[in-house]
């Protein structure tokens, strides 16, 4: 028989629940004596909480320690949080932090493994095997994702295009002549290769692509209706994030009913954002997650600031671990524009940074023909307003010059008369979000 | 020899000049003289008014931004090759010109040119020492 489902590591995936939790429990023990061991930051919250990592006895006793934000990474920048020594790292990436400095991971050769195999697993659910030839049009770079899917194709024996980004038609050249099947990217630019082929009058059934796996930033149920229908592929979501590991924390399977999450190699929590309180199963919250075998950079109950919720059921695909559904948003301020983590207090340093006089500034963020802009709103102050146009027009030139820097991604920045940002109850509005998701 | 000039930010949309010249209206300011320079986002509207002073306040307390410039307005003869000497004179002595704009005196024998220099009494000393009139500040502001 020639079942459609394809599951990896079968042991581990659809291991029985008692199993899990018994392996998580574990796995917790040996990553919170490790922490203990190797990491002040972690040394500190377990002395100020009164908590001893021998005392654990269940996963519920987890919830007695206090949370790990990205303002520890912050102040632990760059290698700080680090369990190892460098001279057991093998791979540093890095993403986008909230005020300037980026965050920093880091691997040792077991983590990579693993990482590799998580990303097998959601590659082998979507469907891919080792006849497909992956085109990664994600960016190659410190960016998790475009390595992550790398290695994962490569350990199911796939043929990988490591395209990168940018570039549509080249991409599609590449696509037509070497006959990709599997094309990974943001679901957004799964769309402006669809209007690209539509425009070239290229037929999506000409090509070989089958098989779409798209991550990096959140993305609707029409989207995925509408990535199917105009490229003529199967599209799944993934999700991970590069404190965690990068892609592969979670991905879904063939039955699309949510993505199935790592759990033997991290445990997840869903809670209350506000008041920091473990929710019962089936909450819809903020995701919390700690990490089960992470050697090189463990994470303890790090807010991920997503919000979804989980499903413990057992899937049709006959896969154990819970279902996260797609991210609903955040509970912080956080934008995702072109896969690209974006912090409006980013923008407000580098305004601050150029004149020394903060100006109101507001964010406004669109998709057009599927792909994201963002425009930077400033109101014009006396600090930022020259009598000479050129002078007027160079400041303009130069915010744009060092958000693109800061950033990562470029923004138009539009001068405006003071009071044209809107306040609400006294308080300016920092993000308009006109995209739909 | 200087004169007050009021540079105002004014975003690139319908409404925005009437509402300036508007205020100024309402509080019994007379515009002098004018330029806009402008950019499909935004403008700068460059005026010469009778009384610089207030037009700065009561613009401001309708919370634009406003700026004040000294500029210098030189009489030019109304006949042709008036302003080329002129220009010839200050790119003798190096003085960049940032921007100018002109209106003609009301008795129509003189232009009036306003001139922005990056740097000023170096141009009123060029233009003084080639014999080019400079009309005092009140004499502008009073045309």
């Amino acid at each position: 028989m020639n079942s459609p489902v394809k599951t990896l590591n079968p042991a581990a995936e659809c291991m029985p629940r008692e199993e899990i939790r018994q392996l998580q429990l574990r796995r917790l023990k040996n990553t919170l004596s490790l922490v203990a061991d190797k990491v002040p930051c972690y040394q500190s919250k377990f002395k100020d909480s009164g908590f001893h990592p021998g005392d654990l006895q269940s996963l519920e006793d987890l919830h007695q320690l206090p949370f790990t934000t990205k303002e520890d990474l912050r102040l632990n920048y760059p290698y700080g949080m680090f369990a190892v020594p460098l001279r057991d790292v093998v791979r540093i990436h890095s993403s986008s932090g909230t005020t300037g400095k980026p965050t920093v991971v880091g691997y040792t050769k077991e983590d990579i493994k693993v990482w590799t195999e998580l990303v097998a697993r959601f590659m082998t659910a979507g469907g891919v095997t080792a006849e497909d030839i992956v085109h990664i049009a994600f960016g190659y770079g410190l960016f998790t994702g475009a390595f992550g899917l790398h290695y994962g194709s490569e350990a199911i024996g796939a043929s990988v295009i490591p395209m990168s980004g940018g570039n549509t038609d080249k991409q599609l050249m590449i696509m037509q002549d070497y006959c990709s099947s599997v094309l990974v990217c943001t679901p957004s630019y799964g769309l402006t290769l669809a209007d690209r082929m539509e425009k070239q009058g290229i037929d999506p059934r000409s090509l070989s692509l089958r098989v779409g796996l798209f991550g990096a930033e959140p993305w609707s149920e029409q989207m995925r209706v509408e990535l199917e229908q105009r490229l003529g592929i199967i599209a799944t979501d993934n999700y991970g994030l590069s404190e965690i590991m990068g892609p592969g924390v979670a991905g879904e399977c063939l039955f699309k009913q949510g993505m199935h999450f790592a759990e033997d190699h991290f445990y997840p929590e869903i809670i209350d954002p506000d008041t920091g309180v473990v929710l019962p199963e089936g909450s819809v919250g903020e995701l919390v997650i700690t990490s089960l075998t992470k050697q090189a950079f463990p994470m303890i109950r790090y807010r991920t600031r997503d919000i979804t919720r989980l499903n413990y059921a057992p899937c049709e695909c006959g896969r154990t671990l819970a279902r996260m559904e797609k991210t609903r948003g955040r509970s912080d301020d956080m934008l995702i524009i072109k896969g690209v983590n974006v912090f409006p207090t980013q923008i407000e340093e580098v305004l601050f940074k150029i004149k020394g006089a903060e100006p109101h500034y507001q964010l406004i963020v669109e998709r057009k023909n599927n792909r994201d802009s963002l425009e930077v709103q400033v109101e014009v102050n006396e600090h930022i307003f020259f009598d000479e146009m050129k002078q007027q027009r160079q400041f303009v030139v130069q915010v744009e010059k060092r958000l693109a820097a800061v950033l990562g991604v470029s923004a138009n920045v539009k001068l405006v008369e003071p009071g044209s940002v809107k306040r609400h109850e006294g308080k300016a509005v920092r993000v308009i979000d006109r995209r739909e998701s | 020899m200087k004169v007050e000039q009021i540079s105002i930010f004014i975003e690139n949309k319908s409404g925005r000049l009437a509402e300036v010249t508007g205020i100024l209206g309402e509080n019994g300011i007379n515009i002098r003289a004018l330029s806009l320079a402008d950019t499909s986002d935004f403008g700068i509207l460059r005026l010469i008014v009778d009384d610089s002073k207030k037009a700065l306040k009561v613009l401001k307390e309708q919370k634009f931004t406003v700026s004040i410039t000294q500029v210098i307005g030189v009489a030019v003869p109304d006949s042709p090759g008036g302003l080329s000497s002129i220009l010839r004179t200050l790119d003798q002595h190096n003085v960049n010109v940032e921007y100018m704009y002109a209106f003609v005196e009301r008795s129509g024998d003189n232009a009036v040119i306003i001139f922005r220099f990056d740097d000023v009494d170096e141009a009123i000393a060029a233009l003084t020492q080639s014999g080019v009139k400079i009309l005092p500040g009140h004499k502008i502001t009073s045309i």
